[in-house]
């Protein structure tokens, strides 16, 4: 299973990033072989509009399966994820991708 | 962090003097961010030194080359917004008009157009008087207001706040229901809304509302000017109770803000005494309130 | 004759001065007054009428038709407002983020985005008095642009209105494109500012606004009786920008407008005030 998780920075122990479309970066991670990808979504984040929706596509593109950010993403972002069945969990604001990671294992991530 | 963003739906219910005045009282402990950038006002109170301006740029402006066009009138014929104007001296664009959707870049032709960036205001960070640092824009005249603006001072103010670990950025946000308040409100933590007791402005608080209530914002409300008309206020109240908004203030009419305003100050820094008190008090509850919700 | 009632900061009284002057000329002639301001239309509240018509205004957004598309990425490339998206199995569009250029539709090489209505807003038409009609817009509440409604509702007035008839538009505040969109059909505007530096820098950006539009407009200093005045009334001056009236500030005037009541007819000054700015601007 595919694992992304926004984030601010491009380390297990950066912080996560509480927005979804205009997080800077997305550290997926593959549970298959432990190995880790960065999606670098800083052209995004200066968009006018529909950063969440371009930002999901992404996430489509790279075969995630579990999304995992802080507020959520908004109602395009969701109707995009939707239709790929990536399931998304919210909730880690303020904790790190490793404890966000540690989190999800536990299930003590809300569903969103 | 937390995002407190005032809003007020109706414009002149005070919303600007109250957000400039909480801080004044806040000082070094927020970030000021002033998201009503199509009628910026915060730095008239504030009267900030600049530390950064630059110059801002959204979207793009067609732009015909005359020496590469052909006069087909194409371009013409499909731009819904009237923005090709095909006058005596040949065709150009009125960049008033245009949108920036690029149709005619791509069906023109001769390749006679070009899509350059669009300036669309100037962006800065300044050091207020409180000790405080306010994060603003100004945009140009008829420009888009698309909300980029907007979420580039909030992304800027964020920023800051991280760096200088500061835990509460204060937004003033923008009037209206349209998209600079659906920018100004992403990723708020908590939302203040500003109104006064008139049919208008209470009709406006409603519609603010019914936009939060899709974000699921939690919110407080002042009731700024409430002696104005009793009857009404009474009916805020009965709005705020059924909609479990919390009443921060209500804060009688006074010709105080307007003086502390022609004086280039805040409301705290008059003898104000009931409203100064009155606003340290919604404070209060505010506080109460965002740190309720951490836990 | 289109006047249009204009401030840069909100809350100046752009809705008093037009429903009130609208009300005050149509004891003499047929005036129409219609609310732009359509993210917050407020007229309504002050001017009660039999409504007479009410119609949905549409904007004109893509509609994807599965079975002919190719899924060549051409309309996702074209659209610049990212209102379109091609993901593995489908295009997805996002209304709110359209801005009705029809490139998407127009350019798909096997035309599967058709364009197609969409509701964006309400315009309710109402007979108020024997010479005064209301045109009001409402934005449904999570649109995005007012722009669309706002021009639609203009290309309705310009079919109801009669040759003679003087429409009144109350603009909404600000100086971006939905004042824009507002005052660029007007022959004229009134600016309505307020005696404070928030009012008077607004004024400035509004003025700004007006001169790159090569409007011609004049100002109303509402809320006078301040010290502040004469900063604004001198500015005007050494401009040479006209000042067609002031409006003192009053109480009463404040109470009236809070409960949806019109100032004029209670008030003598402001009466007088208004018969002032009917005379300046040759519209009684």
């Amino acid at each position: 299973m595919k694992i992304a998780f926004s984030t601010t920075g491009l380390e297990m122990n950066s912080p996560i990033d509480p927005r979804f479309g205009r997080s800077e970066y997305f550290i997926i991670l593959d549970e298959k072989d432990n190995s880790k990808q960065i999606i670098d979504n800083s052209a995004i984040t200066s968009v006018a509009h529909g950063a969440g929706p371009r930002t999901a596509q992404k996430i489509i593109e790279a075969g995630v399966g579990v999304l995992i950010t802080g507020n959520g993403p908004g109602n395009n972002a969701a109707r995009v994820l939707n239709t790929s069945g990536v399931r998304i969990l919210v909730g880690a604001g303020g904790m790190t991708v490793d404890e966000a990671y540690r989190a999800y294992k536990d299930n003590k991530l809300k569903q969103f | 962090m937390k995002e407190i963003v005032f809003i007020s739906g109706k414009g002149g219910t005070g919303k600007t003097s109250i957000t400039a005045a909480m801080s004044y009282l806040l000082g070094g402990n927020c970030i000021l961010a002033d998201c009503d950038v199509d009628a910026a006002d915060m730095h008239l109170v504030t009267r900030p030194q600049a530390i950064l301006s630059e110059i801002f740029f959204s979207g793009v402006e067609a732009k015909i080359n005359t020496s590469l066009c052909s006069s087909c009138a194409r371009c013409f014929q499909i731009c819904r917004f009237h923005a090709i104007n095909a006058g005596g001296t040949g065709f150009s664009v009125d960049p008033l008009s245009c949108e920036g959707c690029g149709y005619c870049f791509h069906i023109c032709p001769e390749q006679a157009i070009s899509l350059p960036e669009r300036k669309v205001g100037i962006f800065q960070i300044s050091q207020t008087r409180f000790d405080n640092i306010l994060v603003h824009a100004e945009l140009d005249i008829g420009a888009e207001n698309s909300g980029k603006l907007v979420t580039k001072v909030k992304k800027e103010a964020r920023k800051l706040a991280e760096k200088e670990k500061i835990n509460i950025i204060l937004v003033d946000g923008s009037p209206g229901i349209g998209c600079p308040v659906i920018s100004s409100l992403a990723g708020a933590g908590y939302v203040v809304m500003v109104t006064e007791p008139s049919r208008s402005a209470f009709h406006d608080l409603q519609r603010v509302h019914i936009l939060l209530s899709k974000f699921g914002l939690p919110a407080g409300c002042i009731i700024n000017k409430c002696d104005l008309n009793e009857k009404i206020s009474s009916e805020i109240k009965d709005f705020l109770v059924s909609r479990e908004i919390a009443l921060l203030a209500e804060i009688p009419f006074s010709r105080s803000f307007s003086d502390a305003m022609i004086a280039g100050k805040t409301i705290m820094e008059t003898d104000a005494e009931n409203i100064i008190l009155k606003i340290n008090n919604s404070w209060d509850i505010i506080l109460k309130q965002i740190s309720g919700e951490d836990t | 004759m289109i006047i249009a009632i204009a401030s840069g900061k909100g809350g100046t009284g752009k809705t008093t001065l037009a429903v009130n002057l609208s009300a005050f000329l149509a004891e003499k002639r047929k005036v129409i007054l219609a609310d732009l301001d359509v993210e917050e239309p407020n007229s309504g509240i002050f001017l009660k009428g039999r409504q007479v018509h009410s119609e949905k205004i549409c904007r004109m957004i893509p509609e994807w038709i599965e079975r002919t598309c190719i899924m060549c990425g051409k309309c996702q490339e074209l659209c610049r407002f990212n209102a379109v998206l091609k993901i593995p199995d489908r295009i997805m569009l996002f209304p709110e983020l359209c801005h009705s250029c029809f490139a998407c539709s127009e350019l798909c090489p096997t035309s599967s985005l058709p364009m197609h209505g969409e509701t964006g807003g309400i315009l309710y038409h109402s007979i108020i008095s024997k010479k005064l009609q209301l045109v009001d817009s409402h934005l449904e509440i999570g649109q995005v642009s007012a722009v669309p409604l706002i021009s639609a509702t203009i290309s309705y007035l310009k079919g109801i209105a009669a040759s003679d008839d003087l429409l009144i538009f109350d603009s909404p505040p600000g100086t971006s494109c939905p004042m824009l969109e507002v005052t660029k059909s007007a022959e004229h505007v009134i600016l309505v500012t307020e005696p404070t530096p928030f009012g008077f820098h607004d004024l400035k950006l509004a003025i700004k606004t007006m001169e790159k539009l090569d409007k011609s407009f004049s100002i109303v200093l509402n809320q006078a009786g301040d010290e502040f005045d004469s900063t604004i009334i001198e500015f005007c001056h050494s401009a040479n920008y006209r000042i067609i009236a002031c409006i003192p500030y009053m109480r009463r005037a404040a109470e009236l407008y809070s409960a949806g009541r019109l100032l004029y007819q209670e008030i003598p000054v402001i009466r007088e005030a208004l018969s002032v700015i009917a005379n300046n601007l040759q519209l009684a």
